[in-house]
């Protein structure tokens, strides 16, 4: 007699045991992220936050350490165009308006180029890149973004024989951003990287962390991401991209340059004006860690850097 | 108004634990995770805020008294000043403890090397001889005259932690600056009252009603 047997179970139908384990907050956001989607299709042009990125490509560059609770990378840090002070800023920043979002790469480049976000999320497949995070005050994260390499932004243009360096901008919105209708600083927010530095493939152009589109305070919709410099560099919310000659005048080093230098490589060996960094406070955890030099990639990216004075260039 | 030793003492016991509030919220803090995702650096902060607060807190009492014209105001002076030293003592320990972990080295190169560490240990040192003869006992030992002139040096404290505050923010200088204000008003109203006093002494015309004890003269007779 013929027993018919079930079909096998598909490996794509066992619910992970993750999932499994949390399936209310999966429903809960299953929900949230529907009524997202209702309402987003009413109202054409408005982001829905918490909307999954299609990240598919796991990368060799990610570190194998427990990533950041996703709460405290998206409510402690600095954005501040939105405020002085790290949580009431990343608060502040859900106000940023991330649609539409245009990106203009200019310069010196054969022929500028302006990009719609949409299509720069279709550029190369997203990758996941689990990233040392090291803040230059002091405090360091894990943070799982979402991206691919700059270079792949980059290589969108063709840049002239005499770029030398690359400018990275951060759109000025007056309008949202309350600290940029006072001319207490310059702005908008410069930052800059070597042509090398910004080629490395380890320097991500990010769109989005735990794989969900970009959260607007940690610089929706695109960032730069530069894992072995403090986290100043990484400028938030770009919409200007400029390859020039000269050393970019960036944001921190016009303000304060003693304190903050252009490289901001990651070093323990180099302290900050006020206070040390050998030691870094990584957020959830209770002891302080020893801070590791280029934050802890020195063997991809030390060789950029020989025969430089790493103690002049800070 | 005055007051009766018992209404002083029941008032005294209110102040004191008012003064525990910022402590206990802060606790709570800890404990119910509301002080976001760097809880420590939040204390150490909200510490040394109030240490700060309550200094100013304290020299507010004889301007307070003396524009009220109420003598028991200044009996509360001591012990806000302790409340001062209690939340120094918390902060200086929240950054032995939570920022050094007790590595003497490291604290030692911290506060030979860095002028905002350098100037918060200062602060705290001065602090301490403060609150050592802030008893009766210290008080009668030293004699009234060189107790205040040593007790002067709260003004230099005050003026050291502001500035140590200002040389922690990164960019915006508001809240230290707030402090500034609030520290150059207490210290501006003693100059103008030192002044007037002077005034008043060279003029001859000190107090009309004679007081008990001795006058200490600020203006010395050539």
């Amino acid at each position: 007699m013929l027993i018919k047997r079930p079909d096998p179970i598909r490996p794509s139908e066992i619910t992970s045991e993750t999932l499994y384990a949390s399936r209310r907050e999966f429903l809960r956001l299953s929900i949230g992220a529907g009524l997202g989607l209702a309402v987003g299709s009413l109202l054409p042009g408005t982001v829905r936050a918490g909307e999954k990125l299609a990240t598919t490509v796991k990368s060799s560059f990610s570190i194998i350490e427990k990533p950041t609770e996703f709460a405290d990378i998206t409510s402690y840090g600095n954005f501040i165009e939105f405020g002085y002070d790290k949580q009431d800023a990343m608060a502040a920043a859900q106000r940023l308006r991330v649609r539409p979002w245009e990106v203009r790469i200019e310069g010196l480049v054969k022929q500028p180029k302006t990009l719609g976000i949409e299509d720069i999320l279709r550029l190369a497949p997203l990758e996941e890149r689990i990233y040392r995070h090291r803040c230059v005050e002091g405090w360091s994260m894990v943070i799982p973004w979402s991206g691919f390499p700059l270079a792949t932004l980059l290589k969108q243009v063709e840049p002239l024989g005499s770029a030398k360096y690359v400018e990275l901008i951060t759109v000025s919105q007056p309008e949202t951003m309350i600290n940029l209708r006072s001319r207490q600083v310059e702005w908008p927010y410069v930052e800059g990287l070597r042509l090398d530095e910004a080629m490395h493939p380890l320097t991500l152009a990010a769109v989005g962390m735990y794989g969900e589109v970009m959260p607007k305070p940690n610089g929706a919709p695109l960032r730069l991401v530069v894992p072995w410099k403090y986290g100043f560099k990484s400028a938030k919310s770009i919409n200007l991209i400029r390859f020039t000659e000269r050393e970019p005048h960036t944001f921190w080093n016009k303000e304060v340059p003693d304190e903050y230098g252009f490289y901001a490589n990651v070093n323990p060996d180099v302290d900050h004006p006020r206070w040390s960094q050998a030691r870094e406070r990584r957020i959830g955890e209770f002891f302080k860690r020893k801070t590791l030099p280029f934050n802890g990639y020195a063997d991809q990216v030390a060789s950029l850097y020989s025969g430089l004075d790493l103690k002049k260039n800070f | 108004m005055i007051l009766s030793d018992r209404q002083l003492a029941s008032l005294k016991i209110l102040l004191f634990l008012a003064c525990l509030i910022p402590a206990a919220n802060l606790a709570w803090g800890v404990y119910a995770d509301t002080l976001g995702a760097n809880p420590i650096e939040a204390v150490t902060r909200g510490l040394g805020k109030w240490a700060l607060s309550f200094l100013l807190i304290t020299l507010c009492v004889t301007p307070l008294r003396r524009f009220t014209g109420r003598p028991w105001v200044g009996r509360l002076r001591r012990m806000l000043g302790l409340y001062t030293f209690f939340y120094a003592c918390l902060h200086v320990t929240s950054y032995l403890w939570f920022d050094q972990f007790f590595d003497w080295q490291e604290i030692a190169q911290d506060i030979l090397k860095r002028p905002f560490i350098t100037l918060g240990f200062i602060a705290f040192c001065l602090l301490v001889p403060l609150a050592v003869t802030s008893n009766k006992a210290m008080i009668r030992r030293l004699g009234g005259r060189r107790w205040q002139e040593l007790h002067r040096m709260v003004y230099a404290v005050a003026i050291i932690a502001v500035v140590h505050f200002s040389l922690m923010v990164k960019k915006d200088l508001t809240q230290p600056l707030l402090y500034g204000i609030g520290l150059a008003l207490l210290l501006g109203l003693r100059a103008f009252w030192r002044y007037q006093e002077k005034q008043k002494q060279l003029a001859g015309a000190y107090m009309p009603n004679k007081p008990k004890g001795r006058i200490i003269p600020i203006v010395s007779k050539r």
